[in-house]
């Protein structure tokens, strides 16, 4: 049975300690929202195929925390230089999962590149990142939480799920505002006045 | 007065710049050298320029102040990014070494050289013209103050006149 994406994504945060979350635009955004909307997610609305870098920059910024990207297969299609760019700088605090319905969810369901065999993960561990794995099922979803959190990256999963349309959970939309409370949580009260 | 890199790669450290991403461009060769011999700024080489504009955000988030290096060309590549910067305010210095002006030998780089300017304009970025040696670290350090003062982008634009390639012999020969 296929996976379902809210359970992947409910997985992948539990028990997130200090972790720091950027939620690529559309259903993943969501996702991550409704596994519960926090302070140290940085939920994008726009910026299509940003996703990875933006966990990049992060990642460089924070070598002491662990940074995570959840983001779709359509936003990854969009920005598949930046695994060669990961791949370069090759961050140990990084992970990029791309939850994969091999579909453009928010535009009425058409098929992507990943529908028709386009393997993402060998996409990255030919970047050069430390693992790139191609996962179906709960168990793996739940070693990748793990990975996540614990195993000396780059990172790269791309987790098969179901095509199914679920219920919008949105986060607060204002870019400022969540790039605020995003550095408060991080650096401190007095960073959103840096 | 030939030494302008090392003017603004000064500049870029005294504000505490750690992260540089870049496409190379033979107008930033010797500031790309300075950035990726120092031990305190992360030199990223970008596959395509709109991957900066997410990496500085990302840098932003975690803390630390970045700039961009590019050439003009590369300009276009950032529009739909820039509105991410706009709409997040984030504080983003880009260093553009432009094309398309006098002394230019491939047409093709006219286009988008001379839309360069008004197409940052467009997105809500801050514009500076810079066509000598001389003011060179002036102007970046007063985007870097602007861009940060103001949460916005600015952009440094540094003419083909300063940079002085006319030829592809010339490009070559750098």
């Amino acid at each position: 049975m296929s996976l379902r994406r809210r359970d992947v994504v409910r997985t992948l945060l539990a028990d997130r300690g200090g972790l720091l979350v950027v939620a690529g635009l559309g259903s993943t955004a969501w996702d991550c929202t409704a596994a519960g909307d926090h302070d140290l997610t940085f939920p994008l609305w726009g910026a299509m195929g940003c996703a990875a870098m933006i966990g990049l920059g992060l990642a460089l910024a924070q070598p002491q925390r662990r940074v995570l990207v959840i983001t779709g297969d359509g936003e990854m299609l969009m920005g598949l230089g930046s695994l060669a760019t990961i791949g370069v700088q090759k961050p140990r605090n990084l992970s990029v999962v791309v939850i994969d319905n091999e579909r453009y969810g928010e535009t009425g369901m058409q098929e992507t590149h990943t529908a028709h065999g386009v393997d993402l993960a060998a996409m990255a561990r030919a970047a050069g990142f430390a693992s790139g794995v191609l996962l179906r099922d709960a168990a793996g979803a739940a070693a990748l939480r793990k990975t996540v959190h614990e195993a000396a990256g780059p990172h790269f999963a791309q987790v098969k799920v179901a095509a199914e349309k679920v219920p919008l959970v949105l986060p607060p939309r204002e870019g400022a505002l969540l790039k605020n409370r995003f550095r408060a949580a991080l650096l401190g009260e007095g960073a959103a006045l840096e | 007065m030939k030494d302008w890199p090392e003017l603004l790669f000064k500049t870029l450290k005294a504000a505490g710049v750690r992260q540089v991403g870049y496409v190379p461009d033979a107008g930033h060769k010797r500031l790309i050298e300075l950035c990726l011999a120092d031990k305190d700024i992360r030199a990223v080489v970008l596959s395509n320029e709109a991957e900066g504009m997410g990496l500085a955000a990302g840098a932003w988030l975690g803390g630390e102040r970045a700039a961009l290096l590019m050439q003009s060309s590369g300009v276009g590549n950032c529009i739909n990014q820039l509105g991410t910067v706009r709409e997040c305010r984030f504080p983003l210095l880009m260093l553009v070494t432009m094309r398309g002006q006098k002394g230019e030998f491939n047409p093709w780089q006219v286009p988008m050289g001379q839309a360069t300017p008004e197409v940052l304009r467009a997105m809500g970025v801050t514009v500076h013209h810079v066509s000598t040696a001389a003011d060179a670290a002036g102007q970046v350090d007063a985007s870097l103050r602007i861009a940060h003062g103001s949460y916005c982008a600015a952009a440094v634009l540094i003419s083909q006149r300063l940079i002085g390639i006319k030829s592809f012999q010339e490009q070559a020969n750098q």
